[in-house]
Order: C-alpha cells, then sequence, then structure tokens
C-alpha cells in the first residue's frame, strides 16, 4: 500500500477543527521542534530529508532555506504561497480546505526554522472560502496557544495572517507575490536583490508552496532520513498530483514518488485508464506550463525505460523528449482532443495573465494567442506555424520572471509533437472544425479572406 | 571623502573598461562610448527603480567573473545587472543578442500604431531610431493593433496611450520628481495603460518632465503640438534666472519664435537636470530667455542630426539600399 503522510487523515470527519486534528496527533511536530530542536536542527532535517519545492521549480527546500540572510535587528518573513493558478492544479485547494492545521503546523514549524516572527499565507483571490476555512483554524490555532507569543512557553512568537491575492496568476511569482503583499500593483522584481536577501518589505524573506510547508510536518515528526527513503533518487518522498482531463477518476492524488507513469494513469488506484475506453492522445504532466508529451513518450522514455512520476524522470530527454513534474497539474488527453485548441487555450491563458511590464511577455503572447486563434478557427496559414515557433523562441529566456518561459514552452512542444495537426488544419480547416465543433462547425466556421 | 574602491575591468565586445563596483554592464558600455552601447528603451540613469523592462539592452555574457568564468545562461538585461570583475560581454557581436533585439522591436512595434508622419515626436523619437537600427523592413503582425483614446493629462500635457511602450519612465518620474502619486499603470498585459487617478490633472510643478523622459510620442507638450516638425525647429541653448529649477534649457525656435522648451538631453537621450513646468510651459517669449547658441544635438538617428540632407556616413549604406 502507498503510504500518505500528507493527506493520511484528509478523510476523517472533522479532520478540518482543532479538536479532531489534535486527537489525530496533530501539532506534534510543533510540540518536538519547540521542545527538543533547534532551528539549525529543523533545517538540518529538511536538508535531509531532500524535500524538493513543490511549487514548480523543485529547487531543494533546505538549500533554499539556509540561503536566508541574516542581519542583526532585521526582522524576516515567512510567506507561504497558495496562489494556486496553473491551470490543471488544484491540489493545495485541497489540502487546505481538508485539513487546513496541517499547513498551520507546517507554518509554525517551518517559521521557527527561519527565525520568522510573523508570516502570511497568500492565498488566490478566488478561493475566498478556502481563506475563510484558514481563518476559522488560525484562530482555532491562535485560542489553543499553538500561535502568538510565547508558543507553549518555548519563547518563540509567531503571528500568522492570511491575505488574498486579487485575480492575478503572475502573484503566484514569489518577488511579484512579496509586491502585492505590500499592496502595490502584482509586478515581479527584477533580480537580485533575491528575497532571501530583501523580500518582504526588504527583509530576508522565504516564499515556499503551500505543499512544500505541509511536507515539514512529517518531515519532523519522522524524521529526515525516513522521509527520504520514499521515492527514488532526488524526488524524495511523496507527492500531490491533481488529476484531470479524459481519465476515468480525476482528482487529487498522494503519490509516492516511485510509481511508474503508466500505472498511475491505467491503475484503478488512481486514474483509473482513460475515460470511455479511448485511446491515450497526450499528457502534460506538471501543470500547463511544462511541455506536452505525445502518446509515446508518456509512459516511456525516448530510450524505451519505463517513465517514473519524478522529478528526473519526467524531464528525461529534456526539452526534445521530456517535459517536468512541474506543479503536479496533471492532465490527459484522448485521441479526440485537439492540441491546436489546447495550445490556442493555454496561450489565451497567459496572454490574460501576463503583467505588461516587460514587452517580449506583453507583446508576445497576445500575438500568439491570435495566431492560435486563427489556426484553430480555420484561418490559418502554413507560415503561421513558423511564426509561432519564432515568436515563442523570442519570448523564452528574454523576459523579466518565468511567465515568458511558461507561455513559450507549452507553444513549442506542441508544435515539436504535433506538428502534423497543425499542418492539417491550415489544409483542411473544415474537418477539424468538424472534428472539434461538430454540428456547430458550420456556424462558426469562416473561410479565410484573401 | 568616498573611499577610494578598488576597479574592476570589464570586457565589452572586445573593449575594456576599469569601473567602481556595482556599475551595471550598461554604464559601463556608456562609458566606453559608440558601438558597444545597447540601445535602452525604459532605463534612466536619474529614475530609481526604472529599466529592466523594455529588453532591449539585452545582452551576452559568455564570461561571469574571473572568480566563476562560467558564461550566463540567459542573455541579461544590462542596465540591471552590475558588472563582476573579469567579465566579459557581447553586444553586437553577439548573433543571439541581435537575434532577441530583433524579436524586442518586433514586440515593441506589433501594437505601435506608426502614425509618425502625423506624431510630434517624430524625429527624436527613441523608438524610431531603434526600428531603424534594430528592425526589419516589414511586420508580420497582421491583426488590429491596439488602440486607445487620447487623454488630457492636465492643463498642458496630452496622453496618447496607443503610442505608449509601458517603460514607465512616466510613472517614476511622478513618483520621484513630484509630491503626488497620481500617475501610474491601470490593468495589466497589454491592456494595461498610464492613467492618472480618475483623470486627475497632474498639476504640480515638475510633471512636465514626463514629456522628456518619454522614449515616444505618448507624452507630449499640448503647447507645441502640431505647431512644427521637430527638423524644421532650431535647437538653442538657452537659460533663465528660475526659482524652481536650474533654469537651464533647450529652446527650440522657429525664425526668432520660441517653438517650444524642454530640458537639455545627453547623448544618451537623458535629461540630468529637470526643468520646472513654468520655463517649461510659461516662458515662450524670447525676452524670457537668455539664448546661449545652437545646441548640438548628439543623436544618431538621420532626422534628429538636424542635418538630414547629408546622411551620417555610417548610415549611409542603408539609405541607399532603396
Ligand atoms: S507614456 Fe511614455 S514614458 Fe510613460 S510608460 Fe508610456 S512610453 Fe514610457
Ligand atoms: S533599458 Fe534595460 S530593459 Fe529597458
Amino acid at each position: 500500500m502507498a503510504r500518505k503522510l500528507l493527506l493520511e487523515n484528509a478523510h476523517i470527519e472533522g479532520i478540518h477543527t482543532y479538536d479532531v486534528y489534535r486527537k489525530n496527533g496533530g501539532y506534534r511536530s510543533v510540540e518536538k521542534t519547540l521542545k527538543t530542536m533547534s532551528p539549525e536542527d529543523v533545517v538540518e532535517e529538511v536538508k535531509k530529508s531532500g524535500l524538493r519545492g513543490r511549487g514548480g521549480a523543485g529547487f531543494p527546500t533546505g538549500m533554499k532555506w539556509s540561503f536566508i540572510a541574516k542581519p542583526d535587528g532585521v526582522p524576516r518573513h515567512l510567506l507561504c504561497n497558495a496562489d494556486e493558478s496553473e491551470p490543471g492544479t488544484f491540489k493545495d485547494r485541497y489540502l487546505m480546505e481538508k485539513i487546513p492545521h496541517l499547513l498551520i503546523e507546517g507554518m509554525i514549524v517551518s517559521s521557527f526554522a527561519l527565525g520568522a516572527n510573523h508570516s502570511y499565507i497568500y492565498i488566490r483571490g478566488e478561493y475566498m472560502y478556502v481563506l475563510h476555512i484558514l481563518e476559522k483554524a488560525i484562530a482555532e490555532a491562535y485560542a489553543n496557544g499553538w500561535l502568538g507569543k510565547n508558543i507553549m512557553g518555548s519563547g518563540f512568537d509567531l503571528d500568522l495572517s492570511v491575505s488574498p491575492g486579487a485575480g492575478a496568476y503572475i502573484c503566484g511569482e514569489e518577488t511579484a507575490l512579496i509586491e502585492s503583499l505590500e499592496g502595490k500593483r502584482g509586478n515581479p522584481r527584477m533580480k537580485p536583490p533575491f528575497p532571501a536577501v530583501k523580500g518582504l518589505w526588504q527583509r530576508p524573506t522565504v516564499v515556499n508552496n503551500v505543499e512544500t510547508i505541509a511536507a515539514v510536518v512529517p518531515i519532523v515528526n519522522e524524521g529526515g532520513d525516513a522521509y527520504a527513503q520514499i521515492g527514488i533518487g532526488r524526488s524524495t518522498g511523496t507527492k500531490l498530483i491533481s488529476a484531470g482531463g479524459n481519465i476515468n477518476k480525476p482528482g487529487v492524488y498522494e503519490i509516492e514518488m516511485n510509481i511508474s507513469v503508466e500505472e498511475f494513469i491505467y491503475s484503478d488506484t488512481y486514474c483509473g485508464g482513460i475515460k470511455n475506453g479511448k485511446k491515450l492522445k497526450a499528457c502534460v504532466p506538471g501543470g500547463s506550463s511544462v511541455p506536452i508529451l505525445p502518446h509515446y513518450l508518456v509512459c516511456k522514455t525516448a530510450a524505451g525505460q519505463d517513465r517514473l512520476m519524478t522529478y528526473e524522470s519526467l524531464a528525461d530527454g529534456g526539452f526534445a523528449a521530456g517535459s517536468m513534474l512541474g506543479s503536479g497539474g496533471f492532465i490527459v488527453y484522448d485521441e479526440d482532443q485537439c492540441i491546436v485548441r489546447n495550445t490556442w487555450n493555454f496561450t489565451r491563458f497567459y496572454h490574460h495573465e501576463s503583467c505588461g511590464q516587460c514587452s517580449p511577455c506583453r507583446e508576445g503572447t497576445g500575438w500568439m494567442e491570435k495566431v492560435l486563434h486563427r489556426l484553430e478557427y480555420g484561418h490559418g496559414k502554413m507560415e503561421d506555424i513558423d511564426l509561432l515557433w519564432d515568436i515563442q523562441r523570442k519570448i523564452e529566456g528574454n523576459t523579466i520572471c518565468p511567465l515568458g518561459d511558461a507561455a513559450a514552452w507549452p507553444v513549442a512542444a506542441a508544435i515539436r509533437h504535433f506538428r502534423e495537426e497543425f499542418e492539417w488544419h491550415v489544409k483542411e480547416p473544415k474537418a477539424c472544425m468538424e472534428r472539434n465543433y461538430g454540428l456547430v462547425a458550420e456556424k462558426i466556421f469562416e473561410p479565410a479572406t484573401a | 571623502m568616498a573611499e577610494q574602491t578598488e576597479k574592476i575591468n570589464v570586457t565589452i565586445d572586445g573593449k575594456t573598461i576599469a569601473v567602481d563596483p556595482g556599475t551595471t554592464i550598461l554604464n559601463a558600455a556608456r562609458a566606453i562610448g559608440g558601438e558597444v552601447v545597447p540601445p535602452a528603451m525604459c532605463y534612466y540613469s536619474s529614475l530609481k527603480g526604472s529599466g529592466g523592462k523594455c529588453r532591449t539592452c539585452l545582452v551576452e555574457v559568455n564570461k561571469g567573473s574571473e572568480k566563476d568564468p562560467r558564461p550566463m545562461p540567459k542573455l541579461v538585461a544590462s542596465c540591471s545587472t552590475p558588472v563582476m570583475d573579469g567579465m566579459e560581454v557581447k553586444n553586437k557581436t553577439s548573433e543571439r543578442v541581435n537575434d532577441a533585439r530583433h524579436g524586442v522591436v518586433e514586440f515593441l512595434l506589433i501594437n505601435h500604431p506608426l502614425d509618425c508622419p502625423i506624431c510630434d515626436q517624430a524625429g527624436e523619437c527613441h523608438l524610431q531610431d531603434l526600428a531603424f537600427e534594430h528592425g526589419l523592413e516589414k511586420t508580420r503582425y497582421e491583426f488590429k493593433r491596439r488602440t486607445f483614446d487620447k487623454i488630457d493629462i492636465g492643463e498642458y500635457i496630452k496622453l496618447h496611450m496607443t503610442r505608449c511602450i509601458l517603460c514607465y519612465r512616466c510613472v517614476y518620474t511622478a513618483d520621484q520628481l513630484t509630491n503626488q502619486r497620481d500617475h501610474g499603470v491601470m490593468k495589466r498585459g497589454d491592456a494595461a495603460e498610464i492613467s492618472t487617478y480618475i483623470q486627475n490633472a497632474l498639476d504640480n510643478d515638475f510633471i512636465g518632465n514626463v514629456i522628456d523622459v518619454c522614449p515616444v510620442g505618448a507624452l507630449t507638450d499640448k503647447t507645441f503640438r502640431f505647431r512644427s516638425r521637430v527638423w524644421y525647429t532650431k535647437p538653442m541653448n538657452a537659460h533663465r534666472d528660475c526659482k524652481k529649477c536650474s533654469g537651464k534649457a533647450v529652446a527650440w525656435m522657429i525664425g526668432d519664435e520660441i517653438a517650444r522648451i524642454t530640458a537639455r538631453k545627453d547623448q544618451f537621450g537623458e535629461v540630468k537636470e529637470f526643468i520646472c513646468n513654468e520655463c517649461r510651459f510659461d516662458k515662450k517669449e524670447k525676452t524670457d530667455w537668455t539664448i546661449e547658441g545652437p545646441r548640438h544635438i548628439d543623436r544618431h538617428s538621420v532626422i534628429s542630426a538636424n542635418k538630414y540632407e547629408e546622411p551620417i556616413p555610417e548610415h549611409t549604406p542603408l539609405l541607399n539600399k532603396t
């Protein structure tokens, strides 16, 4: 049986309340930390665990923590990034909704490790109901002495606040998040300086994803070494995957990072196979930003090895033949789905969400969307495919923040692996429209004017 | 006295210079001068926080420093990347840079109206120069361009957002030079626009400087709008006694009349001494000023050089191509 570290108790009735959570072993890690460990000990355990950022980048958490600057007399901050907005990703919502105290517990231990006395959870505004759940749980934690002054007589003070975003994907980028939290327009900052040196209000700051912070709880409880036992290679521990698309059982799954992609898609424990007995066409394994994989590269790598649900194996083959674990937003496409339409939809999202600060992203995303729209709706030209390639190439790597890359990669991968489908859209626009829109195709199809 | 700091060496396109630690690549390049200077559409040395946005100044760092010689994987914005000792940078000599810069220019132009024939900025427009030097001859953009309504921000300034490249210079100017923060960016992505707080009049003494920092024709002087093409006017250094500012300006003359007043810009198109609104908008009589003599405009564009009848040699091949 697969072990669950985060969601093990998620099904228990009333686990979102303090009493039930506590009765099931909640806040043990805080007791252990504050009574028996120094902040350095906690950082050490996290380092040993091999935990990597669960928000998408996969940067080793212990290392990130050890980078935080510690100038005398300057407060430090821990920010929890709960601005989960990557299309296809809904794992943090599930965790916060079901078991909010786990996040709070993780925040306390992590804040202690970093020496932060005021920490924040920055949550996307669309999750307003989750914010209410969190606020209630935080109030309970205060009432029971887990937050506030001198927690458990340890001398450690911690205030925890929740702050909602106002509906911008870009605020999931850590420096834009910081700007937004400071009450400014959510534009990413130029780096350096990095948040570890100058973050919130110019103070040393660490920003971690919800799942990352929650994972600190089992790491402290069981020890970093035990955590590192789970998984393969540098992909240690468990990972929440939000599975969606044409599968029988969409939902949030906690996996040990050693199962194969094939098992994840086809076994009844997880996705339960492709819906309606259809064939697999493609898969986006880590949220809309990561490269799409064609069916022949989903379960096997280019070298013919089994592909695993790990950071390394999903990236095997680089961008030419691999993808990324990303945020764990796992989207499965069956044979009926249109890659052009999907790419257009993703690009529409990035265009809408670009902050508009730097020119390649501001102008390039909109341009790509327009070209893709034209291809999808039967007005495309053969040159459009190369044009798209060129636009994405000129955005990638040339922007202030990673949103530019996130917009470029899906377009590049779609053209790389599904060029024929793009060409088919140009050659036989009517047939494409009929496949994608059935009976209404007639109504929306307008042949290209000269 | 400031402490004597050790200078560090940086090489740009094969030319080496010693600069103070903390100097950006762009400023090191400007200290060398000439061809090695990357174009900069958003950075403005006197405005804190400016730069990093337009991406025209991207350069390739093929050696990080003496200590860590690894090349930087991505192109970097030279205006906001500090130099390291022993760093080696490629600007014009890098294929990657030229390619990326082509891309940036194209991006800046796809939603630009290209209405130079009726734009007051034509002739002293940085986007025009940039496109001339780094742009393509044809556009590949076949969609409707973004447009906005023109708005008046205050008595003297017209905002024509359609032409704006969102460099944020005017935002920093309004923020740092004037006492009111009424000017900022609303919306996001390619719908983002410069605006004033519920179209508040921006009436404070130094707001006129947003006109000078704007690299394009998005912010123009209403007292000069449509009066003349800039190349028909003669720039003269002029000064007057002013209580608010240095009183050092440029009077752009048509015959004996002053058509407009601007601040003085350096060879990189930047104002070092900002002037007040009174000097800029109210003092339009020759008797208001002491005229010092003709001002040399040190820009490289054919039309802003005030010598459009004899093209500068370096551009001759391009001009003869037609
Ligand atoms: S109006 Fe001019 S100065 Fe202001 S952001 Fe636009 S281009 Fe820059
Ligand atoms: S001048 Fe450097 S990015 Fe604009």
